[in-house]
Formats: structure tokens, sequence, C-alpha cells
């Protein structure tokens, strides 16, 4: 496992090395913005990745309160088959579908949708789907981090402001909070419930992904529009630089949460350890 | 240019900085292994 992760690791490293170079040197420069606008490369996938992440930590919230129940259990995956389904059926039958929306994206999202949760429902046991709510939670908090960072950095050259009361931004800042609660729940409380109050949270916290994402459609913002979909355009060379480092990324993401998912695994286990000491103890004194 | 290598910077840094988090978190654990252990 530690040869797997090592060559692993290796490999990103170079893929990010790659991603930089090629964000920095290889994409042409863009006319109006310059240079700055190469920020770009690392806003968007960092964007990208922390919706994901934000995204996997929904399907494992929603997984963690439903598998002790039977039926909500039937119910979840026949709703999560019929999203699917749905998706594919809509992106091929509805026309116009609605601003941000392209036929492709529709029905990818949906089978990625039920696919995603279908993986996780099989190879995650309830106690580990909630580590893996967990460790998406904190790694997506980091990518969110950079995109707040790294947002008013490209709008203040561009636009002559750091910040500005818009809806995507704020949205995505309320998202930010959002999950820095649900870091703060989970790290400060104590009760035994705390894993399903956090879910809830979770839940209600990833509805706010799907109005940062569509915000731009829905009001009028001062965010520009986006490069894919909905009507944007970008040079094909800057959007294979665009998709190398969401890629490079993405692989990062992914070892940053084996390694944090493992970390968190064996922390449960010297926990249960130390409690059971403690119960043990006791009695061998006596 | 100045902004450019300050996003670039200041993203290596949030993501170094959490690396090290998890490395501290990782060898207060050893500890409390080691501890279990003894």
């Amino acid at each position: 496992m530690k040869r797997i992760f090592s060559i692993l690791a290796l490999l990103t490293a170079v893929l990010l090395s790659f991603a930089l170079y090629e964000a920095l040197v290889a994409a042409p420069t863009e006319q109006t913005m310059g240079n700055v606008q190469r920020i770009f490369y690392y806003h968007v996938p960092s964007a990208w990745t922390a919706f994901l992440l934000f995204f996997i930590n929904f399907v494992c919230s929603i997984q963690y309160l439903v598998r002790p129940n039977p039926v909500g259990d039937k119910v979840t995956n026949w709703t999560v088959i019929a999203i699917g389904i749905a998706a594919c059926i809509a992106a091929f039958v509805i026309r116009p579908l609605p601003q941000g929306m392209e036929p492709s994206s529709v029905a990818t999202t949906g089978l990625a949708i039920a696919g995603l949760y279908f993986l996780i429902k099989k190879y995650f046991p309830r106690e580990r789907v909630d580590a893996l709510a967990l460790v998406s939670a904190e790694v997506g908090v980091v990518f969110c981090t950079v995109v707040l960072v790294t947002g008013p950095l490209l709008a203040r050259q561009v636009r002559g402001i750091w910040w500005t009361c818009d809806v995507r931004v704020t949205s995505t800042l309320v998202l930010w909070l959002i999950y820095i609660s649900y870091l703060m729940l989970r790290r400060f409380s104590t009760s035994g419930q705390t894993p399903i109050l956090a879910a809830a949270l979770a839940i209600f916290g990833a509805l706010d992904v799907p109005l940062v994402y569509f915000s731009i459609w829905i009001f009028r913002t001062q965010h520009p529009q986006p490069v894919i979909g909905g009507g944007g355009s970008i040079d094909p060379r800057m959007l294979r630089v665009l998709l190398i480092n969401w890629l490079a990324f993405l692989c990062f993401a992914a070892l940053v949460c084996w390694s944090r998912y493992r970390l968190e695994i064996l922390q449960r286990e010297v926990e249960e350890t130390q409690a059971l000491e403690a119960l043990l103890e006791p009695r061998s004194s006596r | 240019m100045n902004f450019l290598y300050a996003a670039y910077t200041a993203t290596w840094i949030i993501h170094i900085t959490y690396l090290g988090i998890l490395v501290r978190r990782y060898q207060r654990l050893s500890k409390e292994i080691a501890e279990l252990k003894k």
C-alpha cells in the first residue's frame, strides 16, 4: 500500500509541475487581462475540486443517515437510480434546457450522481462513510479557501475591486462558512449524536453548491460568465491547460483525502482502544 | 505579474500548511500508539 501511495504521489508531483509549467509558460496570454488571467488556471480547478468534495460529503452524509433504516435505504437507492435515468431522459428530451445546462453535462451529472452513490455504498461501510464525509469536507474547505484567496487577487487586477457583495462571491463565502461550522461541530462536540447532527448540517450545506454554480445565470452578477457551458467561450489551448490543471488538482486532492482518511481511521481505532483501556483499568486495579 | 505570483504562492502556502497540519496530527497519533503499546 505504501509503495502504491509513493508511486501515485510521485506521479501527482510530476503532473502538478507539468500543469504549473503549462499555466505559466505554455498557455497563451489573454489579450485584455494579460498575464494575471493565468490565476484562472488555479482558481477554477480549485472551485470544481471543492464542489466535487462537498458533493462526496453530501452523498456520504445521506448514506450515514439512511443506511440504518432498510426502508429509507431502499427509497434512497431507487431515488438515486431515478435521478440518473431522469437526467439522461431530460438531456435529450427537454428543449431548451435552462441556462447553464448542456445536454451532455446534464446526462453526465445524473450518471455521476448515481455512480458515485453506489460506488461509495459498495466500498465504505456505515462507520467508514462517516469518516469519508469528514475527510471530504476538510479537504473541500482547503480548496474552497484557495478559491476565496485567488478570486479577490484576480478581481483586483481585472475589475479594480477586491471584493463585492455579489451573489456568486457571497454564496461561495457562505458555503465556506457552512463547512467551517461543520468542521467545528465535528471537532468540538463531544456528544454521541455529533455524526448525525453533522450529517444533517452537511445536507443543508450542500444545497448551497448548486446556488453557487447557477447564481451567475439566475442573478445579475459581476462575476465573469462561465467558460464552459452556458454560452461562454474559451481558446482551445486555454481549455486544455485548464483541464490539465484540474486533473492535477484532482489527483492531489485524491492523495490528500487518502492520507487523511487513513489518519482518521487510525485515530478512531486509537480512541476506541483508549476507551476500552479506561473501562478495563478500574477492574484490574481492584 | 505580482498578483499572479501572489495567487500561485498563496495557493501552495494553503496546501502546504494543511499538509503540515496532517503531518503533525500523524506524529501525535504515533506517540499515542507508542504509549498504548507500552
